[in-house]
């Protein structure tokens, strides 16, 4: 149901649990104050859905649409540009919902891989990490899914966080399926973990399938 | 863990307990900071955890084969209309204003089931109060906690959520002076009409720190049905619903949205499925199916399905995990709209209990209590 593909070196376990989250976006484990962080200057937060794209209005479709990605990616980049020196290249960029970034494109896939190879490069440049959150099923029907699949290619690491087979449950939430390509030089090492999860109101357990009765 | 104690560890909200809020009626309290609206189905409300979350966007799938939608926009309406709150109304029908006409009234006199499980809950309470007595004072802190929580209950059965007769028209009192748009979705070439009424109705809402006095409902039927112009700008509809997602969040509104999903690309409708807050959709029963009406009880008085996808979230992380997802749409004689669990061929034919277990709505109201 779920698709978390992104590229984050480091907090393997960051929120792929878009949905359930809403706009809070788990930052860590143990649970932060978002708004708290917010004051202090180290929580951003552009809403998407309110967002309002320059040239986006329905009644100019004519208008390249491609603006308003455009503008945040320039948001983000002044955001970036404005830190300290130190906290540079310790900054995570999360996108909650690629698709919705599609919504704004018109559905211009390339408008929005413009956007994310930026940011991308943006990772590479500075070192910070790049978590972006997509649904895989809606690519599910169609024959050649360029926007996930480019975007799981060019993850270093890729959680996929699914139901269980049987469904819901109380005590178990969903699985993730974490895939690191370990690209860190260290040649081609290659990891798959199996997690079950729980979500609670500060946190998310995570355990090995089994581990819990 | 425990030196986080006292701050850091908010996924959940702190909001100010306004007491005003449980004396106007049609809105009641939840979880988090959130606060219900009704659904006007008092077994939905139930499944739900209380009804809808202020500020969330409802989708509901129809079915190609049968308006059963119909039903529950009709009650959705009739609910907000008898809890006077306004009303946007957006249909692809030339005359959205006569629509109105169909909606139906509030069960004035209850009728013979919620009279039995009126005098249920009277038994349960007698026997409560007996025990009472051999309890004795000593608890007294946590009976008048348990009275208020009654005290609540009880409201909420008067006020918060109707029954409706759907075979009784609502009476004229309830729509005249009152605040009701109505749009017709056939005649605009694209979505910039409705968004802008829907922007203009909902800027009365707008939240703000004080507490909630007003809500307004916005009940769209058929998004994207064939007869509008715009049902094949797949990208300017899913950007419409963005931006309604966007307004509804930050007001104090409820927007009920219907559309055929079957009418729409895979893709696209699991698009508008990831946009709901909460999603539900109905489906029809066929009339003869024997290997159904083998597979469950009270098959006959079934009139369709109702599943429950996805229930809105707003300010917690905890997902809610309904006990059962698929509920049998019923009409109790004819008139009241009952949702129940579906129940698996047992050897007599006796049609199950109504939905009304506490258990449905466990996860929710567990992390009420949850506070450390």
């Amino acid at each position: 149901m779920e698709h978390g593909g992104g590229a984050s070196p480091s907090n393997l376990l960051d929120d792929a649990v878009g949905p359930l989250a809403g706009r809070f976006v788990a930052v860590e484990d143990s649970g932060c104050n978002l708004a708290a962080q917010r004051d202090n200057k180290r929580f951003f937060f552009f809403d998407m859905l309110t967002w309002e794209y320059p040239g986006e209005k329905i009644r100019d479709k004519e208008k390249t649409s491609g603006g308003g990605l455009v503008a945040l990616y320039g948001e983000i980049q002044k955001v970036i540009s404005d830190l300290p020196q130190e906290r540079k290249n310790s900054v995570t960029i999360i996108i909650d919902d690629v698709s919705l970034m599609e919504v704004a494109a018109k559905g211009s896939t390339n408008l929005v891989l413009d956007f994310l190879h930026y940011c991308h490069t943006l990772t590479s440049e500075l070192g910070c990490s790049l978590v972006a959150l997509n649904h895989e099923d809606i690519y599910s029907s169609s024959e050649r899914p360029t926007l996930i699949l480019q975007m799981e290619y060019l993850a270093g690491i890729l959680i996929k966080a699914e139901p269980l087979a049987t469904g819901l449950a109380k005590d178990v939430h969903g699985q993730l399926t974490v895939l690191n390509r370990g690209n860190d030089g260290q040649g081609s090492r290659y990891k798959i973990c199996n997690f079950h999860f729980r979500v609670k109101e500060n946190n998310v357990e995570y355990f090995y399938p089994g581990s819990r009765t | 863990m425990a030196a986080f104690k006292p701050r850091t560890s908010s996924f959940s909200r702190n909001f100010s307990a306004s007491s005003s809020l449980s004396h106007t009626p049609g809105l009641k309290r939840g979880p988090n900071g959130t606060t219900f609206i009704s659904s006007g189905i008092p077994d939905l409300d139930k499944i739900l955890g209380g009804g809808f979350s202020l500020g969330s966007l409802v989708m509901v799938m129809e079915d190609a084969e049968a308006p059963h939608h119909m039903l529950l926009l009709r009650n959705f309406m009739s609910q907000g209309l008898v809890h006077n709150q306004p009303l946007l109304y957006a249909s692809p029908s030339k005359d959205p204003r006569g629509f109105l006409g169909t909606l139906p009234s509030a069960g004035s006199s209850r009728d013979e089931k919620s009279s039995k499980r009126e005098s249920d809950q009277e038994k349960g309470l007698r026997i409560a109060w007996q025990y009472k007595k051999y309890f004795d004072e000593n608890q007294q802190s946590i009976e008048s906690q348990r009275d208020e929580m009654l005290l609540m209950l009880l409201d909420s059965k008067q006020e918060f959520c109707n029954d409706f007769d759907l075979r009784k028209p609502l009476d004229r009192q309830f729509l005249i002076g009152k605040q009701i748009d109505c749009v017709s979705t056939q005649d605009s070439p694209n979505l910039v009409a409705l968004r802008d009424r829907c922007a203009t109705f909902l800027s009365q809402f707008s939240r703000n720190e004080s507490s909630v006095f007003l809500a307004g409902r916005i009940t769209i039927q058929s998004l994207c049905a064939p007869q509008c112009a715009y049902s094949d700008m797949e990208w300017d509809v899913l950007s419409f619903l963005r931006s309604l997602k966007g307004m509804v969040r930050s007001s104090n509104a409820v927007a009920l949205v219907t559309f055929p999903s079957s009418l729409l690309s895979l893709s696209t409708s699991k698009r508008w499925q990831h946009m709901a807050d909460t999603l539900l959709s109905v489906k029809a029963i066929p009339d003869e199916d024997k290997d159904l009406a083998k597979l469950l009880t009270g098959y006959q008085d079934m009139v369709g399905l109702l599943n429950v996808h996805k229930v809105a979230r707003i300010n917690t992380q905890v997902p809610v995990i309904l006990e059962a997802t698929t509920f049998s749409i019923k009409l109790q004689k004819r008139r009241f709209l009952v949702l129940e669990c579906l129940n698996q061929a047992p050897i007599d034919g006796s049609s199950g209990s109504s939905y009304g277990t506490s258990g449905s709505c466990s996860g929710s109201s567990k992390t009420g209590r949850l506070d450390f």
